[in-house]
């Protein structure tokens, strides 16, 4: 089936993603199962969890980049109305860079440390507008000054190891937005920087999408980027999206026993001079995921029912869904 | 140009070391058993001739003085005489110089030739049929001794299918490629099978590189990332690699000088060694030594333009 490209269809749109890496010993990852979600035009939608949650893989599965690794995708993941999922890598070649784009989370090491910061912004100018080497490298210079990075005609002409990690990460933005995608892909873009680099970035994200209008999938496991950028959040757990919410309602009146656990496992002014509350055991395998409910083994309410049958995301009040076979009602 | 600058200090390290190794021929000669004024005029020669030959050839002068004499001539091309040949030394071991640096030049041109494609194609088909059968191949290349390999080489080429000439060292452009091609092609799958392994590794390490998915997130060609962003900082690795093994191969092309008939610097030192040839032993010692520091030389250089991290 195709649909048809308007301006009235969402920016993205997941639907049953799932992506399934080879393990040790012939076994299979099943890193995403069966997830769905909508990202809309100048939307940041946050993508939350622990390590090994499947979110990285989430977003990595969009513009399908592994890292080398080899991945099996199924579902749908509709960009602008077009199925991306489908498509040969010649036509995704297009896609990435110029209509998607993709901020990493390690500045050290995102950069070509043997390539020039100019040329490395410039790569993708002349690949995608078609200009000329010395046309994309002033481009290239004047990114850099858009996003306050000073003297930006030698920073261009630097190596990576010459700047420091937010510098650096700055250029590693200012790659990403060469081309004015539609949507950036953010993943933890701020977990390698200290606290006030951090913030400086995330002012800067957002800046970005208020002038270019592009959508923001963020993905982190930082509570605090949440409430500073996303307009509405999916919780992931064991390669499944257990809680979508508005950012405000989640922090304000969280639903699945996952996130309340989360919440209570971070610090705030708030909770000053009490005890942090730590998630008992650890994450599943995901090569044998548990059944039912994936969470059960560390639900502290969990019932014989979650043991055995695995809940649906259900829609629950407006925009808002929860995956537990308990949270619908009244928890309290 | 910052490069340029960096060469050419780099070079001048080089002042000191080349001193350290003109000292060490020098003295490792006067340790050796035996009078170079007998040796050279033999058994005929008469206690007043041998005086007058010590005198002549300075060795009637004190030790420090005989170095300096020794090194302001190795300066103007003057390595001595050579007891064997009865001639000056320069020329011949010049001749020797070339013939064994065309030698190395070719099979590591080669080298790099054959390293390129089948560590690439070993590296993106990773424990693959194609990644296991090269790697089958070049173990059983490496693990055969290069006499053999090239005496191989000669019988089916040479011998059988009449190709290449079984020995020599041919005149002319066409004739000496020729001739060189078979010994070059031993030297070369020997270095091969080792770069081969660290090109292909480095070249695995990189493709899972964060800075590979930054480039290819950019929407790059699947070609234009591996060749401008995986290839160049792999090659970081394989290039001393490469150096160390050459510097080797300068000096152990002596095997297959002897088997391919050319006239290079390893069988002249052979043959010298088994003569008493001290003068000669001494000006190929300086001339082995200043190669391997020439080729280390642009090893360094190589390695400063592949990686601009580092500083020379």
């Amino acid at each position: 089936m195709s649909e048809p490209m308007t301006d009235t269809a969402p920016l993205l749109e997941v639907h049953g993603l799932s992506t399934r890496f080879p393990g040790h010993a012939g076994r299979v990852v099943t890193a995403v199962d069966g997830v769905d979600f909508t990202v809309g035009r100048g939307e940041v939608f946050g993508l939350v969890g622990e390590s090994g949650s499947g979110k990285s893989a989430t977003c990595r599965s969009i513009i399908r980049l592994f890292g080398g690794s080899r991945a099996a995708i199924e579902g749908r993941i509709l960009f602008e109305g077009r199925d991306l999922v489908p498509l040969g890598e010649r036509a995704m070649e297009e896609v990435r860079g110029s209509r998607i784009a993709m901020v990493f989370q390690d500045p050290m090491t995102a950069l070509d440390p043997t390539m020039r910061i100019g040329d490395q912004i410039a790569e993708g100018l002349i690949r995608h507008r078609g200009l000329g080497r010395a046309a994309a490298l002033s481009e290239a210079v004047e990114l850099l000054a858009g996003i306050g990075v000073t003297s930006p005609a030698e920073r261009a002409r630097a190596y990576p190891h010459h700047l420091s990690g937010g510098l650096r990460q700055r250029v590693v933005i200012a790659i990403a937005l060469a081309c004015r995608p539609r949507l950036l892909i953010a993943d933890e873009p701020t977990t390698a920087l200290d606290v006030t680099i951090q913030d400086q970035i995330l002012k800067l994200l957002m800046r970005l999408r208020d002038e270019t209008g592009m959508g923001v999938l963020m993905v982190t496991h930082d509570l605090g980027v949440v409430a500073q950028t996303c307009d509405r959040v999916a919780v992931m757990y064991a390669g499944r999206i257990v809680e979508t919410a508005g950012a405000i309602d989640l922090f304000e009146d969280p639903r699945h026993p996952y996130t309340r656990a989360l919440l209570a496992a971070r610090p705030s002014p708030e909770a000053l001079g009490t005890r942090l509350t730590p998630i008992g055991g650890d994450p599943p395998d995901l090569a044998d995921p548990p059944g039912g409910c994936r969470f059960h083994p560390r639900c502290p309410i969990a019932t014989e029912r979650c043991r055995v049958e695995a809940p649906a995301l259900a829609r629950f009040g407006t925009d808002r869904a929860v995956a537990c076979h308990l949270a619908t009602g009244d928890l309290r | 140009m910052t490069l340029l600058r960096h060469a050419l200090g780099r070079s001048l390290q080089l002042v000191p070391v080349l001193i350290g190794i003109t000292l060490i021929a020098f003295f490792l000669l006067r340790v050796m058993p035996g009078d170079p004024a007998t040796l050279i005029l033999g058994s005929r020669g008469t206690p007043d001739e041998i005086a007058a030959l010590t005198k002549r050839l300075g060795l009637d002068q004190p030790l420090w003085r005989q170095y300096l004499t020794f090194l302001f001539d190795l300066l103007r091309g003057r390595f001595g005489q050579s007891i064997v040949y009865r001639t000056e030394l320069g020329p011949l071991i010049l001749e020797r110089t070339s013939a064994t640096l065309q030698l190395v030049g070719l099979s590591t041109a080669i080298a790099i030739v054959v390293t390129l494609p089948f560590a690439l194609l070993a590296a993106l088909r990773k424990d693959r049929f194609l990644d296991q059968a090269i790697k089958v191949v070049f173990v059983v290349v490496m693990s055969m001794p290069a006499f053999w390999l090239g005496i191989l080489m000669v019988m089916v080429f040479s011998v059988h299918l009449g190709l290449t000439p079984v020995s020599g060292f041919g005149e002319g452009l066409v004739e000496r490629l020729r001739h060189l091609l078979l010994p070059s092609l031993v030297i070369a799958l020997g270095t091969s099978a080792l770069t081969i392994r660290t090109l292909r590794s480095s070249l695995i390490a990189v493709l899972g590189a964060d800075h590979v998915d930054t480039a290819r997130a950019k929407g790059l060609r699947g070609s234009t990332v591996l060749a401008r962003h995986v290839l160049r900082n792999s090659l970081i690795s394989t290039i001393s690699v490469l150096g160390v093994h050459t510097s080797w191969v300068i000096g152990g092309t002596v095997v297959i000088e002897s088997v391919f008939g050319i006239p290079g610097l390893g069988s002249l030192l052979v043959s010298s060694i088994s003569a008493r040839d001290y003068p000669m032993v001494q000006g190929l010692t300086v001339t082995f030594a200043v190669l391997v520091v020439l080729v280390n030389f642009v090893t360094d250089v190589a390695y400063a333009i592949a990686d601009p991290r580092v500083k020379l």
